[in-house]
């Protein structure tokens, strides 16, 4: 059960900081889908609604995505899905349901770094950026691979780029949790890819542009794998391969 | 801590815990529709509206609906009514303790989507689990609910 | 007929549509103290020492409870019939833990928080002991789960507890070991379900109070009123007479709630305190810590002829009960019962069954209750043969299958007064275009695969489940029907009452019903065993046929004519020979006026001395996907005999409904275990249930046949609809692979692999 002594919402992002920084237990709600599972006390849960932005901006040659944009919103923003050829989409339609996905965050997402992620697999196949409070802005997937700061992610930022993509996922049953994702970008003579669900954090391939089953088998060849509850080692690699031809087409469908 | 909440219209200001959850709340304001299937964000049950969106009460602190409007079944009653019918006339309700929670979220599409498609209709009540049905039933009342006005025009045109 | 076969609205169906407070947990008193469990972490371990003094001393813990605490005589927990097949095996709390998840102690407190903090506070020494956690290897076992000198068993089981054997039989037709070496073609395979979860959307839930009477009053979320009551008689050795159980809406019980659960425990606290508590099961505790299906290795050997003449099949099952008994010896019985019957024709047949205990979660019932299992193994050789003679799966079928006016050899001689199996599997194979369509076509990047699978099952339990119903008539002339069958979702409420106003014809509205209270409702044993229809429902009518009696005389008394003279059209009372009449209401009332007046209350009670097996054919189309091994319903269709329909549309939800729960069955609900005993399915985001992304389109029609013993020539509906998914989609899979899974479920992993688990 999760215990909470404290509830505060801060005035400035200074304040939430510096709470951040007080207990080590202290602790910010985002969606709190996950956060309501443990079996823990909370200082001070710290709630940043007014705060942080829930809302999707559009400049030149970027989107910048609040930390407390719902997976719903990213899910269903025209201008952004179009320009990703409804990567955003494709990544988190299959996850619980509605009325879970009004509740999760992007920001949640990204900040809890769970190797099963749709949301990071999706964002670092197209050099997403993000942004904290203190440590500025660095690309998700250094943040990905950091260990947790205690910092606040206020944005993630999506460069503008016309380019073919698209995000694919194997799941046991339709919601479940993805046995492997895979997101790819075609940068002229260059495949950018995500992995994730391996099922530890989601890593970052680039392999030239070649015949799809010979770069679905390099890339089968470079992502390390391994088994649990949702599969086996052996078959995820299997779905590595698999996953990647699928995306191949789909990336060419919607070229 | 103290709150202010609009529960299906009323102004509710109350002194709460720090760590209730919204479907607690809920159910301690009578709101009984309100029901618990899993632990896990899983089943949909507890779906009920903040500020007209569909959400998981059982996943949201109470205290960080404070200044937000909640609405539950019991506050759309007469809203409720027309899918209740189509849902009775297809005996898909069975032990009916998933009802609310699919009934929430279906007038939430209604409102959301326009003339959504059957896949659209799935991916929008994918969360909202039911053991008893199958789902055949429910996706007939829907549809059926759907096109009530249409149904009622193409007979008044006769 | 004017009520039967007519789709009536659930008489409960508006209250539940907008949501009132129905259920257990909206209906208990606010006050009650709430009962949390601390479970065993161990899979087999002795209670050494168990420290309850700090969790005492938290402000708000009314008490805490241990086996130190609770009587001592071991009971079971199945809702069955007295003498009830199952050992009595367990107690309240146990010094010994047989499972993780096994009752440690009771903590009692004013709310939730306060008891789950005082739970962390419990000390507790365990002795480990090695448990037995893969049930094939536990006969015989040097672990042995009940070796308790108070263990007993009140019918002749075949229990041998120190071998770790809870159960055992063997049946035969004929010697099939003479008929083997005569067959062109033996097929011998070996076939594992998985323990599978109910997962009825309302958890395990209870409450108890003390009454004026100073008797203890459970209001339970059960499917066995009446067994519960006699389950708290025998956990907490206090009379019966003191006892009443109350079963109000119930969220769903699939079987799982033809178990006892939470009823010792709230029923014990409060007892024992003398002050109202309640016990709400997490979904957790429901997975891991309450019954679910038997797990069961089934090794079948089949002999043909080249013609594709089925001429032997022997079958050898093995289940795992787990820690304790309940269900144990039955369940297994439907595995052969239930599933060799189908193929009725053949010179010889054999079932023989083994069920062990073993360390892990009890099994208990589920839908289909071993048949399914059964049908998953007879049903998947069938297929196997097909594709070992090159022949078309439903030609096989049609060839062996099982018709009317048959003796039953393997279902206890019964004689088969109704099947239109035959005629299902014609209308499946219509419905889906079968005769046009290969059983594998190639779709580029998937592979569409076609699967057939035949089921049956019973219609209650011949001689042993009993129903009584009362009716009364009531001022104004309306009638209260009181049932002691539990209506969980399914609709028996509305579904006798259609009964009862067929027999006295009159509107469904004219006919009340109510929920389930063991004080004022006739015994039933209960909503199990597919047996509500069927058997309650020939209780209605017979109750029906006496009332309609008690109304005629009544009438010829108040009307002062012969009571030969009196029609009764269900409005009217009729003497056209003496120019009388009067309406019903006006009869009822002058009946409740006092004078020549009598109250009118009819009741019956039925046994029916057989089970008459409802039948199903199902053909499953599935595409799986060349790369991933991603395996989709593309259709299913199904078609059910069930003897006459009484309600068509919940009879078609209850046919969609079980089909559902058959598709998570073969495709991905899977209870396994880590190394150290510990259920790793721990939620619903590990154990996932079908969404209405999952089942694909499901498509049900009926070939009804006409039951002489059932109510209007019904037989039963709730079961037979969950046995087909998994042997067709397994047969669909293998069409489109070459590929048969024989361990469920049915997953990409192991189809792309080729790998099945055993």
């Amino acid at each position: 059960m999760l215990n909470i002594q404290q509830f505060v919402q801060p005035k400035s992002l200074q304040e939430a900081y510096e709470l951040l920084q007080k207990n080590r237990n202290n602790q910010i709600i985002a969606g709190m889908l996950w956060l309501k599972m443990e079996d823990r006390s909370i200082p001070t849960a710290i709630d940043l609604q007014h705060l942080v932005s829930d809302q999707i901006e559009e400049s030149d040659d970027r989107f910048i995505i609040g930390a407390n944009v719902t997976l719903r919103m990213f899910e269903t923003h025209p201008a952004l899905n179009q320009w990703m050829h409804h990567v955003c989409r494709d990544s988190v339609k299959d996850i619980v349901g509605v009325q879970f996905r009004n509740l999760a965050t992007v920001g949640g997402s990204v900040y809890a770094r769970f190797g099963f992620s749709d949301v990071i697999c999706a964002l670092l196949a197209c050099d997403a950026t993000i942004i904290l409070y203190k440590g500025g802005e660095m690309p998700l997937e250094e943040f990905v691979q950091s260990p947790y700061q205690r910092d606040i992610l206020t944005h993630i930022v999506i460069p503008k780029q016309s380019l073919p993509r698209s995000f694919v996922c194997m799941r046991k049953s339709a919601t479940d949790i993805s046995t492997l994702n895979l997101s790819v970008v075609k940068k002229k003579e260059q495949y950018q890819f995500a992995v994730g669900g391996r099922p530890q954090k989601a890593i970052c391939i680039q392999l030239p542009v070649e015949e799809d089953t010979i770069v679905a088998k390099k890339l089968r060849s470079l992502v390390p794998c391994e088994g649990n509850m949702r599969a086996s080692k052996e078959y995820r690699e299997a779905l590595v391969e698999a996953l990647c031809r699928k995306a191949l087409k789909k990336l060419e469908e919607t070229a | 801590m103290k709150i202010t909440i609009t529960l299906n219209g009323k102004r509710i200001q109350e002194e709460i815990a720090n760590d209730v959850l919204l479907i607690d709340f809920l159910r301690a304001h009578g709101c009984y529709s309100v029901k618990r299937g899993c632990e896990t964000s899983n089943c949909g049950l507890c779906t009920v509206w903040m500020d007209q969106k569909p959400v998981l009460s059982c996943s949201l602190l109470c205290a960080k609906c404070d200044g937000h409007s909640i609405t539950t079944l019991e506050g759309v009653q007469k809203q409720a009514e027309a899918f209740a019918y189509f849902m009775a006339h297809e005996g898909a309700e069975q032990c009916g303790f998933c009802s609310p929670g699919l009934i929430m979220n279906v007038l939430a599409m209604e409102q959301e989507l326009q003339a959504p498609t059957m896949d659209e209709i799935r991916s929008y009540l994918a969360g909202n689990l039911c053991r008893c049905t199958g789902y055949m039933g429910q996706m007939r009342a829907i549809q059926k609910y759907l096109h009530r006005n249409k149904e009622a025009a193409h007979e008044t045109d006769q | 007929m004017k009520q039967i076969n007519k789709a009536v609205v659930k008489k409960d169906a508006y209250a539940l549509l907008s949501g009132k407070p129905l259920f257990t947990d909206d209906l208990a008193m606010k006050d009650c103290l709430i009962i949390k469990i601390l479970h065993s972490p161990h899979a087999f371990a002795k209670i050494l020492s168990i420290d309850t003094s700090m969790a005492k001393k938290i402000p708000g813990v009314e008490a805490v409870f241990t086996y130190e605490d609770v009587p001592s005589s071991r009971f079971t927990l199945a809702g069955q019939t007295y003498p009830e097949p199952s050992p009595y095996d367990r107690k309240i709390l146990d010094q010994i833990v047989r499972y993780v998840g096994d009752e440690v102690a009771l903590v009692v407190a004013v709310d939730e928080e306060t008891a789950l903090k005082a739970m962390k506070l419990i000390k507790v020494q365990y002795e480990v002991y090695p448990p037995v956690l893969d049930f094939r290897n536990a006969l015989d076992s040097s672990s042995i789960i009940h070796p308790e000198e108070d263990y007993r068993t009140l019918c002749d089981i075949g229990n041998d507890r120190m071998r770790n054997l809870c159960a055992h039989d063997e049946s035969n037709y004929q010697d099939v070991d003479a008929v083997f070496p005569a067959c062109d073609v033996v097929l011998e395979r070996t076939y594992h379900t998985k323990a599978n979860a109910q997962a009825m959307m309302e958890t395990m839930r209870s409450y108890a109070y003390i009454d004026a009477y100073g008797r203890l009053n459970c209001v339970s979320s059960t499917q066995v009123p009446f067994h519960i009551r006699r389950i708290l008689s025998n956990a907490l050795e206090i009379p019966k007479s003191k006892i009443r159980v109350v079963k109000p809406r119930i969220g769903g019980g699939f079987g799982a709630k033809q178990t006892g659960c939470t009823e010792i425990f709230s029923g014990f606290v409060t007892w024992k305190l003398k002050k109202p508590s309640k016990i709400v099961y997490t979904r957790e505790e429901t997975l891991t810590a309450s019954n679910s299906r038997h797990e069961m290795q089934m090794r079948v050997k089949i002999g043909a002829s080249k013609e594709g003449i089925i001429k032997a099949i022997d079958l050898y099952t093995l289940s795992n009960t787990g820690a304790y008994g309940e269900h144990g010896s039955t369940t297994v019985g439907l595995s052969g019962h239930k599933s060799l019957p189908l193929y009725n024709h053949v010179e010889a047949a054999r079932f023989t069954s083994d069920v062990v205990y073993s360390n892990t979660m009890t099994a208990g019932a589920y839908r289909g209750y071993g048949a399914t299992q059964g049908l998953f193994a007879v049903e998947s050789i069938v297929n196997e043969l097909a594709d070992a003679l090159h022949m078309d799966p439903c030609e096989l079928r049609f060839k062996n299958m099982v018709k009317e006016n048959e003796t039953l050899h393997m279902y206890y001689g019964e004689y088969l007064n109704s099947c239109a199996l035959d005629r299902c599997l014609r209308k499946a194979m219509e419905m889906i275009d079968y005769q046009n369509k290969p059983l594998c076509l190639d779709l580029g990047d998937k592979v569409r695969g076609l699967g057939v699978a035949l089921s049956m099952q019973g219609s209650g339990i011949a001689n042993v489940d009993l129903a009584a119903v009362e009716i009364k008539l009531q001022d104004d002339g309306f009638y209260t029907l009181s049932i002691g069958a539990t209506d969980m979702g399914t609709g028996c409420d509305t579904i006798l009452a259609q009964m009862a106003a067929e027999c006295l014809d009159c509107s469904v509205d004219q006919v009340v019903t109510q929920g389930v209270d063991t004080d004022y409702s006739p015994y039933d044993t209960g909503s199990y065993a597919s047996a509500t229809t069927y058997v309650t429902g020939m209780a209605v009518v017979k109750a029906c046929e006496i009332l309609r009696k008690q109304i005629i005389e009544e009438a010829s008394i108040l009307m002062e004519v012969d009571p030969s003279h009196i029609t009764f059209d269900g409005d009217k009372i009729e003497a056209i020979e003496d120019q009388k009449e009067m309406l019903l209401r006006e009869f009822a009332n002058r009946c409740f006026a006092g004078g020549k007046g009598k109250a009118l209350i009819a009741s019956a009670s039925h046994v029916s001395p057989t089970s008459p097996p409802p039948f199903m054919a199902g053909i499953a189309e599935v595409d799986v996907d060349k790369l991933t091994g991603e395996i989709s319903i593309h259709d299913y269709v199904a078609v059910v005999d069930c003897g006459t329909i009484i309600n068509p549309n919940l009879v078609r939800i209850q046919a969609e409904g079980g089909i559902a729960q058959g598709i998570g069955m073969a495709l991905f609900e899977d209870i396994s275990y880590a190394e150290d005993g510990k259920m790793r399915n721990r939620s619903f985001l590990q154990y996932k249930i079908p969404t209405r992304l999952d089942v694909g389109n499901i498509r049900v029609a009926f070939e009804s046949s006409y039951e002489n013993n059932g109510p209007f020539g019904a037989k039963s509906i709730g079961e037979v609809v969950i046995n087909t998914p998994s042997p067709a989609i397994a047969s669909a899979v293998a069409h489109a692979t070459g590929f048969q899974v024989r361990t469920l479920p049915i997953t990409a992993e192991k189809v792309l692999l080729r790998k099945d688990e055993d």
